[in-house]
């Protein structure tokens, strides 16, 4: 297939950045949108330009590297699909894609691609634990969870922590990234105890770096390539409340 | 010249780990904060081992070379986590733990650490659920576990197939907890290019900032590799892109033993290649094969849609070989049967190199919707993937390569023969022989960075408490640091026409056609000729666009390519002098009349330990002898 790229270059953080167009011929349906921009990479290096900087490792959905705004939408067209998920079938041959990286304050481009999601760490660092050390831990089965919360608690864990919430949301805001922490967390008895503390640190913490309020609009649930319910964020505010008390 | 020690406790081996802890020396609490630990590689193994150094109070420098220790390969694992909690009630011990695991490894492990990392796998689910890791649990709350090939008993703890994201998830959150408190210092996106030895001793490393491509110093009081494995050389695998053996092959040259490096598990279920520019190959958890059924058709070339063929033309190979263990037999078994079934000319899809694994007969015994609590994210998985629905049509799988069980030598404290220089997790040889059974290594990984290291280290560390911080400004330092660069600028300056890819395409090719599955000794010798062809080619010819002062991921694949090239060298050497069949280790020369895998324990009952000795010296073999005074050795066999 022939298809026509619109790729954002921006040589360094400092550099102002803007798009580049390119037209490649030789997709075949079968790449993944990354093996695709691969192809692209391999034929600039052999024109003697630069390859365009991307992020991503594992390839299948699970690290939470790749991070491309593709036709407007993060992580593109398909639903509960990664970049590194999709496929070039949902792409017709002829057509433009335009692939960005994520746009958020909070989230500076380094190159190209690829941008610095650092917050994130920095939100998890204010709570987004159990304060467990090795050694201390009770006998695994001395604390019976029940099913159901243990499998909502795998449903919200399994956020990979890729961005694509903030980078969907007008606001900017974190809040379903921070809500799939704390929601795991509480559903466990073995969170419980720092309950408190966990969610008014980390929402601070996400405040203080410049991420948006939550303002319902559910962009975040609907790109969220791990499938994660907004309704984890009204269980961050019923804990935000709880904490008050 | 370097002389191996292991350095196995004496005593009955069920209590060597124990006596052990109590005569090893320690560090007070007020001492350890004077002491500096280097951790390169936060995945399980890492960001555990960081969590449990920064509670104990050492002051942690870990680095990763992704952005977020979060993303490391750990991420991937699927299917579970071993531990011989014997909550089924059906038999487990950590005796029989102990003994699958060598019995899997095909004889090929040292005891005392294989006894070791099970005696700790209790503790490690433990850790992981006081952590808050989300492991499935049953109707009365209790813990759930399934079983995993190789055995039988159910003693593997999980995550539906997202395990090891879990487990990862529970020692980072460790790990960031020590970072808050400011125990861990975290330098992400880092590649370690080089030790840094000083009298005999690791006291540092060399690292290149990815974002800037500013070559940085570090120093410590000792260096902890937690590197991973270097599947990747077969640049199809089931391995991250970035995964290498970099970190490791720097310890190496500096004297670091390396050892079974020919050590590679083919996972017999991973996705086929579909394309030309496939970047990797995608693993469907082992765990499939409780409930699926491999098979392929009786009558070769038979190109029918798998469901118009009847039950009588489809030969269950794993059942009607294995008839015990069926289609559980350990993965390298798998892995070769399948291969040989396409060889045969009995392979499917449109290459002849796939087989069948098939759920229609699950699905009508235990409903769709088990099946789907059991493998709902896989199936989805292959789904997108494939655009086939695995519900209604089998999957189609082939064998990838997965896991070294080879790495860099260690002694009974985790200690490579570098003094102060350790490795755990993958990075290291220890704990899994000639084969790895599943759900092994998160468990050898969180043993190790939890309750291993952290107590092994202290004895090194003992003697260094008078020795201050160190500069990073010594000859030892210059000199790292000069190797660093000299590689960087010979890569960029090369002017080569061939992209780092198509020369790794061509590297693994090699690597897998004669150090793969099945090996032989024309092959062997032949891919060392084309290894050596291939290495001068490379450095002639590479071509590595942009600067070294900025982020250039065309410049860290070739930094990759290059170690793997020499790594790769290795591996063939090892396969060739190693003339016997054992686990994952399959000498055409050397099978039973079945066709099995047939050791020779009166000439190869060894770890083969390499030792560099420059680049075109070429290496010395050194030879660990294993004892088994605890298991009766028999041949491995799963019939
Ligand atoms: C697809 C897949 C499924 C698996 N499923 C299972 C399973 O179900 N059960 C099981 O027990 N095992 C499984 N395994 C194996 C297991 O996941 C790995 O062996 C294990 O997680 C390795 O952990 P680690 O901590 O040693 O290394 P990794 O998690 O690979 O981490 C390596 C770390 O080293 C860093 N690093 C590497 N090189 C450098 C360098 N040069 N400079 C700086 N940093 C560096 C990386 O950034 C990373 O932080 C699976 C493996 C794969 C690939
Ligand atoms: S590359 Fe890992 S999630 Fe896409």
């Amino acid at each position: 297939m022939k298809m026509k790229l619109k790729i954002w270059r921006q040589a360094s953080a400092e550099d102002k950045g803007g798009f580049v167009v390119y037209d490649l011929d030789g997709v075949s349906q079968e790449m993944s949108l990354l093996e695709m921009l691969d192809y692209l990479n391999t034929t600039l290096i052999e024109r003697g330009e630069e390859p365009v900087a991307f992020d991503h490792d594992c390839r299948e959905g699970i690290c939470g590297c790749c991070s491309l705004f593709v036709n407007g939408r993060p992580h593109g067209p398909a639903k509960d699909t990664t970049t590194c998920e999709l496929r070039m079938t949902k792409f017709a041959e002829g057509s433009t894609i335009v692939i960005e990286p994520w746009r958020s304050r909070v989230f500076p481009v380094v190159r190209d691609l690829i941008v610095d999601r650092s917050s994130f760490d920095e939100i998890l660092q204010a709570g987004g634990f159990i304060s467990a050390n090795a050694g201390a831990a009770p006998e695994a089965n001395s604390l019976p969870v029940s099913r159901d919360n243990a499998e909502e608690a795998i449903d919200t864990a399994a956020c990979i922590g890729c961005g694509a919430c903030v980078a969907a949301c007008p606001n900017g805001s974190a809040m379903l990234f921070v809500a799939s922490k704390v929601s795991q967390l509480a559903l466990l008895p073995q969170g419980r105890l720092e309950a408190k503390q966990r969610v008014r640190d980390m929402v601070a913490k996400a405040d203080e770096l410049g991420f948006g309020s939550c303002g319902n609009m559910g962009a975040c649930e609907a790109e969220c390539p791990k499938g994660i319910k907004i309704a984890h964020i009204a269980r961050l505010n019923r804990e935000f409340v709880r904490a008050a008390f | 010249m370097t002389k191996l020690d292991a350095r196995i406790p004496s005593g009955p081996l069920a209590d060597k780990w124990s006596s052990h802890k109590e005569s090893i020396r320690l560090v007070n609490p007020a001492n350890r904060t004077k002491l500096d630990i280097i951790l390169v590689g936060t995945g399980l193994a890492g960001a555990a081992a960081a969590s449990t150094l920064g509670e104990l109070g050492y002051n942690v420098k870990a680095f990763c070379f992704q952005d977020t220790p979060r993303r490391a390969h750990s991420v991937a694992a699927q299917g579970g986590i071993n531990a011989a909690k014997n909550y089924k009630n059906d038999g487990d011990s950590v005796y029989r733990l102990f003994y699958d695991l060598i019995k899997g490894g095909d004889y090929r492990a040292r005891e005392a650490n294989v006894y070791r990392a099970a005696e700790v796998s209790n503790q490690s689910i433990d850790q992981l659920v006081a952590a808050g890791v989300p492991f499935a649990r049953d109707y009365s709350g209790y813990l759930d576990n399934r079983s995993f090939g190789g055995v039988q008993v159910s003693r593997t703890f999980y995550s539906r197939g997202i395990t090891g994201q879990q487990c990862l998830l529970g020692a980072y959150s460790g790990l960031i907890r020590q970072m808050a408190k400011g125990k861990v210092t975290m330098y992400p996106r880092r590649d370690m290019l080089e030790v840094v030895v000083v009298d005999g001793e690791a006291r540092g490393i060399i690292t290149r900032n990815l974002v800037t491509g500013e070559i940085e110093r570090h120093s410590g009081h000792a260096v902890v590799l937690a590197t991973g494995g270097y599947g990747t050389i077969y640049y199809l695998a089931t391995l991250a892109v970035g995964s290498n053996a970099t970190a490791a092959w720097a310890a190496h040259r500096k004297g670091a033993l390396f050892a079974n490096p020919s050590f590679v598990q083919i996972h017999p279920t991973s996705l086929p290649q579909l394309n030309d520019y496939q970047a990797k190959l995608t693993l469907m958890s082992e765990s499939l094969r409780n409930d699926g059924r491999i098979w392929v058709p009786k009558a070769k070339g038979d190109k029918r849609p798998p469901n118009t063929i009847p039950e009588g033309e489809r030969d269950y190979y794993l059942e009607r070989r294995y008839p015990a263990f069926g289609n559980l037999v350990p993965r390298d078994v798998a892995s070769r049967a399948a291969k040989e079934r396409c060889d045969a000319g009995y392979g499917v899809g449109e290459t002849g190199l796939s087989v069948y694994l098939d759920f229609s007969g699950a699905i009508e015994k235990q409903g769709k919707k088990a099946i789907e609590a059991k493998y709902g994210n896989l199936f989805e998985m292959y789904h997108k993937l494939t655009g086939s629905d695995p519900y209604r049509e089998p999957m189609r799988i082939y064998p990838a390569g997965h896991y070294t069980m080879g790495g860099l030598w260690v002694d009974y404290n985790l200690m490579t023969t570098v003094r102060g220089l350790f490795s755990i997790g993958e990075s290291n040889f220890s704990d899994h022989g000639a084969n790895r059974l599943g759900a092994g290594s998160l468990m050898q990984c969180a043993g190790d960075g939890y309750f291993i290291l952290p107590v092994t280290i202290g004895d090194y560390l003992s003697d260094k408490i008078k020795e201050p911080r160190m500069p990073v400004d010594g000859p030892d330092f210059d000199a790292a640091e000069k190797d660093a660069r000299d590689k960087l600028d010979r890569l960029m300056g090369s002017g080569g026409k061939q992209t780092v890819t198509s020369l790794h395409k061509r590297l693994g090719r090699i690597m897998w056609d004669d150090c793969g599955m099945v090996r032989d000794g024309g092959g062997l010798a032949n891919a060392l000729g084309a290894l050596a062809d291939l290495k001068e080619e490379f450095w002639r010819d590479v071509k590595v666009p942009g600067r070294q002062d900025q982020l250039n991921q065309e410049l860290e694949k070739a930094v990759r390519v290059a170690d793997f090239l020499e790594l790769g060298e290795l591996m063939c050497r090892d396969a060739l002098d190693r003339k016997e069949s054992c686990g994952a280790h399959f000498r055409e020369e050397s099978q039973t009349p079945e066709g099995e895998a047939l050791r020779i324990d009166e000439e190869y009952s060894y770890v083969a330990a390499w030792e560099y000795q420059g680049e075109d010296a070429g290496h010395k073999l050194h030879k660990e002898p294993l004892v088994f005074e605890n298991v009766e050795i028999k041949e491995r066999s799963y019939k």
